[in-house]
């Protein structure tokens, strides 16, 4: 009884909310253009709903590719790094700088390098650099993170660098690279999202453009329906990699 | 014939010296065990013993090869990835022997540490003291001729400690490796050697030895005995004598 309460708490709120947003709007007569009532927004989804989703998927696919490059790439690099230290120290001031340096404000020099006509790679660029970090320091720190005592035995009977590397410290670093993906897809998201305002129109069609569009013509309706697919696909993806997370830590762990 | 010998070994580390000098001889076919106070530079000695260390001054010398050395530590520091068979497994995977044979070996020494049945559980499925005898078949895998035990039972309850013991003597019979193991309990240590050498606090010396009488593996009853109390009280009072020193 208390866990439905619980489960259901949530849900009430937000349909109070929703419901209390709906009664203000009409007894304030508040303008459709600077307020719409949920009700407006069901019905701006509805009409829209092809675009919406194939916005949605323009958007998420940019993402998930973002994901996989900054996968391969910030993994290659872990695994330099974690070669020397002379590599990683040469190598980590200029992934931190990349990393605190915002997204905005590189994208527009990314956008000129990519070319105008080509704002889909300006984007993949863009979201593969904020989804880098987050991975790269679960994958040097995981590649660390093997138990001294196994070094030393590894050490006793005699492993070589590459058996090591293979036998220890790959797999130990597992659980911080599930969740440096799990942390890297959240922020792909945010960055290709990012980077199609600041990319705008030319030729990529994602949900910041639609949005985008949509302020433009002053139909608000419509900019809270890809405001609210944009939150339900963020909030789908971050539920599917948690899943992936335990669902690999399980395996990992055998439990 | 000896097995392994420290001689005037002296260990400083950064923070200042951790042991020595400090001498100990091991004969094949021995067990000793290295009872102090904490801090006084057992696990330093158990490294030096293996070769994972090598000492500021003095000399160290080993008649085992590689893979013939065997170490248990505190924690049974399993592979959590791998199954019980996969981490006893690991030091001939490591020696480069071939898999099947590997694994059949590897079920062996589960096999004559009680885990037969347990082959393909992960760390994770198993109890403290399962998994520390998944760590001592590991160690058993390559029939090592020194086996160095750090505190293997400092994390097993009394009853599990207990059983553990009398299980690695009667393994150390089967083969007959020297064995130096690292305790705090004095009555573990006397149930279990046939020598004890009682280190003063760090950097450790030796305070003294007592050598228990009786025969291993030990008889039923021993710990109830005239002789074990007797000898109980003998490293006591060594222990002692090394906090003061």
């Amino acid at each position: 009884m208390t866990r439905l309460l619980r489960a259901l708490a949530p849900v009430v709120l937000i349909a109070l909310l929703l419901a209390a947003w709906e009664i203000a709007c009409r007894a304030l007569q508040v303008p459709l253009f600077f307020l719409p009532p949920p009700s407006a927004i069901v019905v701006a989804m509805a009409a829209d709903w092809r675009e919406l989703l194939q916005s949605a998927w323009s958007t998420l696919s940019m993402a998930l590719i973002a994901l996989l490059l900054a996968s391969l790439i910030s993994q290659a690099l872990a695994l330099a790094v974690s070669l020397s230290v002379t590599i990683e120290r040469t190598v980590w001031p200029l992934a931190v700088v990349l990393q605190v340096t915002p997204v905005v404000a590189i994208a527009p020099l990314v956008v000129i390098w990519a070319g105008l006509d080509h704002a889909d790679r300006a984007i993949m660029a863009l979201a593969t650099i904020v989804a880098f970090f987050p991975i790269f320091s679960g994958a040097v720190a995981g590649l660390k993170a093997a138990d001294p005592d196994l070094e030393r035995l590894f050490d006793l009977y005699g492993a070589s660098p590459l058996q090591r590397l293979v036998k220890l410290r790959l797999p130990s670093a597992v659980p911080q690279l599930l969740e440096g993906h799990k942390v890297a897809a959240g922020l792909a998201l945010i960055g290709a999202v990012v980077a199609e305002f600041v990319a705008g129109s030319g030729g990529a069609q994602g949900l910041a453009w639609r949005i985008l569009e949509a302020s433009h013509r002053m139909q608000t309706a419509k900019m809270f329906a890809a405001v609210v697919v944009l939150g339900l696909m963020g909030a789908g993806l971050n539920t599917a990699l948690r899943a992936l997370e335990k669902a690999g830590l399980r395996w990992w762990r055998g439990r | 014939m000896t097995t392994a010998a420290l001689t005037d070994v002296e260990v400083d580390y950064p923070r200042g010296p951790a042991l020595g000098p400090f001498g100990l001889a091991l004969a094949a076919g021995e067990i000793v065990a290295l009872v102090g106070p904490s801090g006084c530079g057992k696990s330093t000695a158990m490294r030096l013993l293996a070769g994972l260390e090598a000492p500021t001054r003095g000399e160290v010398s080993r008649t085992p090869g590689r893979g013939e050395t065997a170490v248990v530590f505190q924690a049974p520091t399993l592979a959590p990835w791998r199954t019980a068979r996969a981490n006893a497994a690991l030091p001939l995977e490591l020696a480069g022997v071939d898999g099947s044979e590997a694994r059949a070996r590897a079920d062996a020494a589960l096999a004559r540490v009680g885990l037969k049945g347990a082959e393909a559980a992960r760390p994770a499925q198993l109890s403290g003291g399962m998994a520390m005898r998944v760590s001592l078949a590991r160690a058993l895998v390559t029939n090592p001729k020194l086996l160095l035990l750090d505190e293997p039972f400092a994390a097993l309850d009394e009853i599990t400690r207990r059983a553990l013991a009398d299980d690695i003597l009667a393994l150390w019979a089967e083969t007959r490796p020297a064995i130096v193991f690292v305790t705090h309990n004095v009555e573990e240590a006397v149930y279990m050697a046939s020598r004890v050498v009682v280190m003063s606090k760090g950097p450790g010396r030796t305070v003294g030895e007592v050598a228990v009488e009786g025969a291993l593996p030990r008889a039923p009853g021993f710990r109830t005995t005239q002789a074990f109390r007797a000898q109980v009280e003998a490293v006591s009072a060594l222990l002692v004598k090394g906090m003061a020193a």
